[in-house]
């Protein structure tokens, strides 16, 4: 079953930077964009684990701090190859972040 | 090997036949080239299986080990098995390879029973396994036949017997493939490094003994006595077969262009059994030719595929001796240039012959370092250095080249990403033909960098010889489309200070792969006016940390030119002990690393040390190693240290296209290896100082080019600051000096930097002058955060490959 869940304010995360959260047992990385838009994933790169919210983002890819791979923030998919990652629907509501999961 | 590389081939282009394969050894296929190896004990019988019988019954194969076929009915499309069985066919292919050759020499046979009890060839596991256990009984051994397979008998049958003469007919070894002082090399190398005794010029006439063999009897008269006796006297293609079932038989299995045996509808041949355009093959990589072109026939793949003959351009390890040999082996034509380098005692011969500047033959013996250059140049008639040293010699210019048809599929290309051969080829396949959408589709070149050339020919190799022009391949980053000098006009044009903006004017869309190189070249030109963004760093310049392998980071204080103080040590262990520090460890810059350290206690890190950053995270000048220098070593003519800790006093942090690591040196001895760095100083007597420039000891080796040698350590500061901030504002993004120096070419550099041909000297040193005032250290930044959240944690909750703690 699908909860939703505040996990803090938009203004604590950078414009163009991202943020680890941990919800419900899980590490979310949530990244504000340069646009406004919010994306969520999860925050542990598939390949060796590193830290997606350390990652350089676009409007359409993170790509991850340790070698460089990258994935569609919208759809989690590899862009090089690798094993997906999830990705989760993420709204902005009265400033406060909120995760669907 | 032929035949079951083609079996292969066939499934790998999704072939759908049902495959039936008859071999008269009783194994699967293994590598015969192994058994070399097997005979010298270096390999298990088990490690030189290709294919083990799980591969045939999972690809559908049915495989018939040690049924001989007898009889190929044509007509009726039949092959009749020796155990009786008849089997039907739509399409056959012939690899029944070679058999060895065992010359009419008196007592070789022993009539009726086959070889004489001692005497052995050399082609087949069974005999390898029969020779090692008669040898390990047996002490001395006589190999006839000095080519490649003699030697490697020989040099096996060291392993169990001491004693190994081998005797060869001819003049020198591997006559062939070599020429005389080539071969006398070589012939030396074995005596010597291995011990083998050599007789050349031998004739063998009689092999001795009733029962048992007791010697080997030489034309000359000469004697030689020994227990064992390998024959390497060369192969003959098993074509008796084919022969009696009506195909076109010469010296091998007549065949066409498609691997057809002439005149036949649906009978193919390959391996060395097979004749292609008069020519017979005896080493593996044409065999490997022609299996691909079958497939590509066979399957529909490409029914046009054509063998057109292999260039006989071999690369060998015989005997553990490097060799290779392509081409001509002596000069032909009066003019023809022969290069020739011999150093006979060491083992080492090079040759090179040129005819009308193209490589037509070259040799080498004992070092390989250049085969794949040579191999390359021969190929494709390639322009040679106008330094004809350099076709023997790595002149310090980029690594040797390896031929990319000759690299197996399963070769990895990228040792840093894991990135193989067949992955390349594999995306060029489906379709992405430039050189820089490879490595970002296969990551392949994106480690250490330096197989990137190697990446490029691959690429272009796999797109039938050329890369898709990429024009992206000149632009600064991937994400807007101008080269350097141009992005830097636009972005003086337009007053573009972050990088947001340079994307919203230039660029079109924002590109995260091009964030970092932007920041480091708006910063490089507006300085302090430059609107910092804080995405558009990378984590290690967010944090001014680098990260670690578990999303940990590293602390390098700045230790000026490697000199310390016992307070300074004392405190940096103090930190160590307080906060933990999984490893503290001496770094290749001279400085101590505080290693493991989460981002979240960087700022407390920091502030314990009370230290400046030593910017062992960034793409900026790093370190200056210095050696003790006058003050205290006997050798020193000048005083390296106090340069060195001045040079990095003034020039700390400056960011730029990539790292600059510096050194200083008290004497050409040269202790702290300044030759090797992106610029590098080096005092010798009469007061003076030598700059070297370009210079790199890590991905590349490269020696610098000296750029000038100087009066006073004052002149040395000044030009290396202009050097600096030339270098800075022409270098592409993360072309280290070792590449952009030779691009550009150090007399332009000179030029430039020393003589002020350009009149931009002034210009220069008031913009490094700007940047040095500019500089700021960031471990300051750790009282506030500059943004939300930038030293909080974003590792994850299960930390996968921790750093291990070391007491
Ligand atoms: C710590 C240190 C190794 C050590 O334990 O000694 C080190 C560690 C790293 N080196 Fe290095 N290099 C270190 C000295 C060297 C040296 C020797 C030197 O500086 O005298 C070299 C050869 C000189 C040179 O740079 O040409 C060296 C050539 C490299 C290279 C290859 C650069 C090249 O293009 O040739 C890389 C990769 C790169 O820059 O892309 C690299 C990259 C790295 C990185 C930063 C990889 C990374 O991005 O994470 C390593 C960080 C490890 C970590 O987890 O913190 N490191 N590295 C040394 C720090 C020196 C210092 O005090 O600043
Ligand atoms: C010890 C040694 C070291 C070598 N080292 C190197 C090296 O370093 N580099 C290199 O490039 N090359 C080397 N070679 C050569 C290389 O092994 C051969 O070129 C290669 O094996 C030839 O492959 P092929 O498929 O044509 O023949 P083979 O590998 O000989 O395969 C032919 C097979 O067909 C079988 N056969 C024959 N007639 C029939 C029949 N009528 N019915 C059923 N089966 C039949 C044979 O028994 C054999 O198993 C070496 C060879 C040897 C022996
Ligand atoms: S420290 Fe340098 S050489 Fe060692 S693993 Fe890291 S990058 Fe490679
Ligand atoms: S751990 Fe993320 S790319 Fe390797």
């Amino acid at each position: 079953m699908k909860t939703l869940h505040m996990i803090g304010s938009i203004h604590d995360i950078p414009l163009g930077e991202g943020r680890t959260y941990a919800v419900d047992g899980e590490m979310i990385a949530v990244f504000r964009l340069r646009d406004g838009s919010i994306r969520a994933l999860s925050a542990v790169c598939p390949h060796k684990g590193g830290p997606l919210a350390d990652g350089q983002v676009d409007l359409k890819q993170v790509v991850c701090p340790l070698h460089l791979y990258a994935w569609d923030l919208a759809t989690g998919c590899s862009l090089s190859g690798q094993d997906a990652v999830s990705v989760y629907p993420v709204r902005v509501d009265d400033d406060q972040l909120i995760l669907e999961m | 090997m032929a035949g079951a590389r083609t079996v292969e081939e066939i499934l790998a282009r999704g072939g759908d036949f049902d495959i039936t394969m008859f071999g008269d050894e009783p194994y699967g296929n293994y590598n015969r080239i192994m058994l070399s190896n097997v005979l010298a004990g270096v390999e298990d019988e088990s490690g030189i299986f290709l294919n083990d019988l799980s591969w045939y019954s999972d690809n559908g194969i049915t495989l018939h080990a040690g049924v001989r076929i007898d009889r190929i009915d044509r007509k009726n499309k039949v092959v009749y098995a020796g155990d009786g069985t008849a089997t039907p066919y739509d399409k056959l292919v012939i690899a029944t390879g070679s058999s060895a050759f065992v010359p009419p020499i008196k007592g070789a046979h022993v009539p009726g029973r086959g070889y004489h009890q001692g005497v052995f060839v050399f082609r087949t596991l069974d005999d390898t396994r029969a020779m090692i256990r008669y040898a390990k009984e047996h002490e001395r051994a006589v190999v006839i036949g000095g080519g490649l397979l003699g030697l490697e008998a020989a040099r096996g049958l060291q392993n169990h017997m001491p004693h190994v003469t081998l005797v060869h007919a001819v003049g020198h070894l591997m006559e062939r493939q070599l020429n005389e002082r080539a071969g006398a090399t070589l012939k030396t190398a074995v005596e010597q490094k291995l011990g083998i005794d050599v007789i050349v010029n031998g004739m063998t006439t009689e092999i001795t003994g009733k029962h048992a063999v007791t010697g080997v009897k030489l034309a000359d008269g000469r004697l030689i006595e020994c227990d064992v006796v390998v024959v390497a006297a060369g192969i003959r293609p098993n074509t008796q077969v084919a022969a009696e079932s009506g195909l076109a038989v010469e010296r091998g299995i007549v065949v066409d262009d498609q691997m057809r045996a002439r005149g036949e509808e649906d009978i193919y041949v390959v391996g060395e059994c097979a004749q292609h355009r008069g020519e017979l093959y005896g080493l593996v990589a044409p065999l490997w030719d022609q299996a691909r072109v079958l497939a590509d026939h066979l399957t529909g793949a490409n029914r046009q595929a054509a063998y057109h003959g292999s260039q006989i351009a071999t690369k060998l390890k015989v005997a553990g001796v490097d060799v290779a040999s392509m081409g001509l082996l002596e000069p032909q034509h009066e003019d023809d240039e022969l290069i020739e380098y011999a150093e006979p005692r060491k083992g080492v011969y090079k040759s090179a012959v040129i005819r009308d500047g193209r490589l037509v033959g070259a040799i080498l013996v004992g070092d390989n370092r250049k085969a794949a250059f040579l191999m390359k140049a021969f190929d494709r008639g390639l322009p040679l250095p106008d330094d004809r040293a350099g076709l023997l010699f790595d002149l310090g210019g980029p690594a040797a080249e390896e031929s990319v048809a000759d690299m197996p599929d399963d070769e990895q290309v990228c040792n840093c990403n894991g990135v193989s051969k067949k992955a390349i080829c594999g995306v060029v396949q489906d379709g992405c033909a430039t050189v820089s959408g490879v490595m970002d589709k296969t990551r392949a070149g994106k480690g250490c960098g330096t197989c990137k050339p190697l990446v490029q020919r691959i690429v272009e190799w796999a797109n039938g010889g050329e890369a898709a022009e990429d024009p992206a391949a000149s632009y600064y980053v991937p994400g807007v489309p101008m080269p350097k000098p141009e992005l830097m006009d636009a972005i003086r044009l337009y007053g573009l200070k972050s990088v947001s903006s340079v994307f919203a004017k230039l660029g079109g869309e924002e590109d995260a792969k091009s964030k970092m190189g932007l920041a480091s070249l708006l910063k490089m030109m507006w300085g302090a006016e430059y609107v910092d963004e804080r995405d558009a760093r990378f984590i290690n310049d967010r944090v001014h940390a680098n990260i670690q392998r578990d999303g940990t980071f590293s602390v390098v204080p700045q230790m000026k030119g490697g000199v310390t103080t016992p307070a300074d040590l004392k405190r940096i262990a103090e930190v160590a002990e307080r906060h933990g520090v999984p490893m503290v460890k001496l770094t290749g810059g001279q400085r101590i690393d505080l290693l493991g350290i989460p981002k979240e206690k960087l700022p407390q890190v920091w502030a314990d040390l009370d230290m400046p950053s030593g910017y062992a995270y960034a793409k900026s000048f790093r370190t200056v190693k210095t050696c003790v220098g006058s003050d205290f070593c006997r050798f020193g003519v000048g005083d390296s240290t106090a340069l060195g800790i001045a040079i990095e006093e003034r020039y700390q942090g400056i960011e730029g296209p990539g790292k600059m690591k510096l050194a200083v040196t008290g004497c050409p001895r040269n202790c702290a290896e300044a030759y090797v760095k992106d610029l590098g100083v080096v005092a010798i007597d009469g007061g003076k100082w030598e700059i070297y420039v370009g210079g790199a000891a890590g991905a590349h080796v490269r020696k610098g080019d000296l750029l000038a040698t100087v009066d006073s350590p004052e002149e040395v500061v000044k030009l290396t600051g202009r050097f600096l901030q030339y270098y800075r504002e022409n270098g592409n993004w993360l072309e280290r000096t070792y590449a952009w120096v030779p691009r550009v070419g150090i007399e332009k550099i000179r030029a430039v930097v020393v003589d002020d041909a350009e009149g931009i000297a002034a210009g220069l040193d008031a913009r490094m002058d700007a940047a040095v005032a500019a500089y700021r250290d960031p471990w300051k930044e750790r009282a506030e955060p500059v943004t939300p959240g930038q030293f909080r944690t974003s590792l994850p909750l299960t930390v996968l490959p921790q750093v291990p703690v070391r007491a």
